[in-house]
């Protein structure tokens, strides 16, 4: 029996697993993080209101007769995950703001509050699994493919991971996790999925960005790699590399369609060519955080360069001193900046990092 | 598991036995105050012998007393009634309810013992023409009392109206109310059932209904009167008195001094100026009073902090940073004994506050 923090969100993963902790006897504590202003954000079906998230996740804590505190945390959430999220656009880059949100108010400050009030452990509903290694605690994939979400993860720091339970990870599918929170009695066991970014209502978050960074929102000039002008654009917030929609006339050249290659976000240009030129064989990740000992020689291992694709073949070599990590491809890929690359060993996440535009190591000066 | 030190009566006090009775005894009245039947006079004398003594309590002709559903209701039927034509100025650190009220206000600057700014108060009425001017007899985050007598001076002498939020004073200082134009007051503030609050207005001057209905209160308050509330509002006023509430200062004293002696950094808002007997604000630096409220909950002591809003998050203090406590105003948690502290209370906080000071300085060690 141990006193465990519960990060609650509202939805079924996280409410099973303070059912789970208490049922098995532990001193459970639920914290549900508010992270914006609900009034302002557009109530939508598919992606619940997260005021309702609240008041489900108090219904929940008082049904499993734990206590529950509502945290407030919109000054972080928007200073560390909504600006970097416009900042990070405004780079020409796409960015990935739930590992922002785990590293940042879920796994750092959590952890923290939770060592404050005593506790021996954080818990949350994310779908992977930590394992006890020979050198210590060890993030895996989720025993459910679909449900993975260790690439999320993969910023969370080994003192945090040792601190971290993610109760859900070997379960074998959702309705699993459905069929425990209808066991437990839980109000909230047929609930949707939650969806999209959630600080973004309807989808759209060029609107957001422009607000914050609205050199993001800028038009500018979409051109072929070739150097020709093709056309306009409404703003770079609005294109990702490897992207082929949103480029109206400039999306064909004669007969070939034409895909986001660059975005540069000094010139505020948009380049794009024929899909074969963006595929790369080389990519660059900084910001790195290592679940292993950071390797001194090459290593072969798996990739992701984004949340929805399966592990790909690589050779990494990790630079301590400039901090970049260098990945080879076995097969040519595309690499959007901003997103993270993790790597694998089989199931297991060895580390991950952030995507940089190749050759742009200074990023200060892109951004300014 | 000890029982619960419940620490938190500026939230809402532990009702009072006077309040329970009265309150009980009407619940078993079924007449609707305004019938014409007999069962109707029935209720409508205890709604009027409770207003009656509610009047006479505060200095107040019954004719001017408006029974509504709390001191939000009050604060908001008084601001709103008065507003018009009227430029608003409003304490820094008055309460949501006026605030949220009287949207466009002008915030009077406190000093930084939480006190009233009197000069800011007369140049900005010097410069306001005619105005309404609203002051919290108490705060509720600081229990730091407001200067109203010589506020009041200053509103008369500008011809502005003034409205005093009474709701945490009520009962546990004693001033002269009438000097108010308008007064609020929140009955379970004062030990009486949640549910019922009442407006006093000083004689000959009125405010609309925001509710009309049905014309009760005079065609200030719509909806009929919910007797068990208000009979237990008028039972609880008439107990809470400032003497009985004299006897929470020395426990309130002995936790200021027993903290400051254990913790050097520690701090209390306001301490140095006239306060509730009841209230203290402790604030320790460096530590969020989030963690401090929880960590207290889970060792069964209650206390809040700041201004807690529907979702139950702790926000900052918008009454510590009007004080110029900057980052610290998010770092102090309130402690407000409730009528019926026992005399052991102060001790059982400061045990539990040392052990979690402890636990967190440790912690960031």
């Amino acid at each position: 029996m141990a006193r465990i923090l519960v990060a609650m969100s509202g939805g079924v993963d996280s409410s099973v697993v303070a059912g789970l902790l208490a049922e098995q006897g532990h001193e459970v504590i639920g914290a549900t993080l508010q992270l914006y202003d609900h009034g302002a954000a557009i109530q939508k079906k598919g992606a619940c209101c997260a005021g309702q998230d609240i008041h489900d996740a108090r219904s929940v804590a008082d049904r499993l007769g734990i206590p529950h505190y509502v945290l407030d945390r919109e000054q972080v959430f928007r200073r560390e995950v909504i600006g970097d999220f416009a900042d990070t656009y405004a780079r020409g880059e796409t960015p990935v703001p739930c590992i922002r949100c785990n590293q940042t108010v879920k796994f750092r400050d959590l952890v923290a509050l939770a060592r404050d009030l005593g506790c021996e452990a954080l818990a949350t509903g994310h779908y992977a699994r930590r394992l006890e290694g020979p050198d210590g605690p060890e993030l895996h994939r989720a025993a459910d493919p679909a449900r993975d979400q260790s690439y999320f993860l993969a910023a969370t720091t080994r003192e945090q991971l040792a601190f971290a339970r993610f109760p859900l990870g070997g379960m074998p599918d959702k309705a699993a996790v459905r069929a425990e929170a209808a066991r437990l009695g839980l109000p909230v066991a047929a609930k949707a999925d939650s969806q999209d970014i959630c600080f973004v209502p309807e989808g759209r978050y060029d609107g957001l960005v422009a607000r914050l960074r609205p050199d993001a929102a800028a038009p500018g000039e979409v051109v072929h790699q070739d150097g020709r002008v093709l056309g306009g654009h409404a703003g770079i917030v609005r294109y990702t590399v490897g992207q082929g929609r949103g480029l109206g006339a400039a999306s064909w050249d004669g007969g070939r369609k034409l895909y986001v290659a660059a975005v540069e976000p000094g010139t505020r240009r948009v380049v794009v060519a024929p899909r074969e030129a963006l595929a790369t064989r080389e990519a660059e990740a900084g910001e790195v955080n290592w679940l292993i000992a950071p390797p001194t020689a090459p290593l072969r291992c798996t990739v992701k360069l984004r949340a929805r694709e399966a592990p790909r073949a690589a050779r990494i070599a990790w630079d301590a001193g400039a901090g970049l990590l260098r990945i080879s491809l076995e097969e040519p890929g595309i690499v959007a900046p901003g997103q993270a690359c993790v790597m694998y060993d089989g199931d297991r996440v060895l580390g991950g990092g952030f995507l940089r535009a190749r050759g742009s190591v200074d990023r200060g000066r892109a951004a300014a | 598991m000890n029982t619960p030190l419940d620490l938190d009566a500026n939230a809402t006090e532990p009702l009072r036995p006077e309040a329970r009775a009265a309150a009980i005894a009407a619940l078993d009245l079924p007449g609707n105050p305004s019938s014409v039947h007999g069962g109707g006079r029935a209720a409508r004398r205890l709604l009027e012998d409770s207003r009656a003594r509610l009047a006479a309590r505060f200095g107040a002709r019954p004719q001017d007393v408006v029974f509504t559903a709390g001191g939000t209701e009050a604060n908001a039927l008084a601001v709103r009634g008065l507003a018009p034509g009227r430029r608003v100025l409003a304490g820094a650190t008055e309460h949501p309810a006026v605030l949220r009220a009287a949207p466009d206000a002008v915030l009077l600057p406190v000093l930084a013992d939480g006190r009233l700014d009197l000069a800011a108060l007369d140049a900005a009425l010097a410069a306001a023409g005619p105005a309404l001017v609203c002051l919290m007899a108490a705060n509720n985050e600081t229990g730091v009392l407001h200067p109203i007598a010589e506020a009041a001076g200053i509103c008369r002498r500008h011809g502005a109206l003034l409205h005093v939020d009474a709701v945490q004073a009520a009962g546990r200082v004693e001033a002269a109310w009438n000097l108010a134009d308008s007064l609020a007051l929140s009955g379970h503030k004062m030990g009486g059932p949640k549910g019922a609050g009442a407006l006093l207005l000083r004689p000959g001057l009125d405010v609309p209904a925001l509710v009309a209905g049905g014309g009760q209160e005079r065609g200030r308050r719509g909806g009929t009167e919910p007797l068990p509330a208000i009979a237990g509002l008028a039972a609880a006023a008439e107990a809470a008195t400032p003497d009985a509430a004299l006897r929470l200062a020395p426990l309130r004293d002995a936790i200021e001094a027993a903290i400051a002696a254990i913790a050097p950094e520690a701090r209390f808002p306001g301490r140095g100026a006239p306060r509730l007997p009841n209230t203290t604000s402790i604030l320790l630096p460096g530590v969020p009073a989030e963690t401090q409220v929880i960590a207290l909950d889970l060792a069964g002591v209650r206390v809040s902090a700041g201004a807690a809003c529907s979702s139950g998050k702790v926000g900052p203090s918008h009454v510590l940073a009007a004080m110029g406590l900057g980052a610290d105003a998010a770092c102090a948690i309130r402690v407000s004994l409730p009528w019926n502290a026992a005399e052991d209370a102060a001790e059982r906080f400061v045990a539990a506050w040392a052990a979690m000071r402890a636990r967190l300085v440790r912690v960031a060690a």
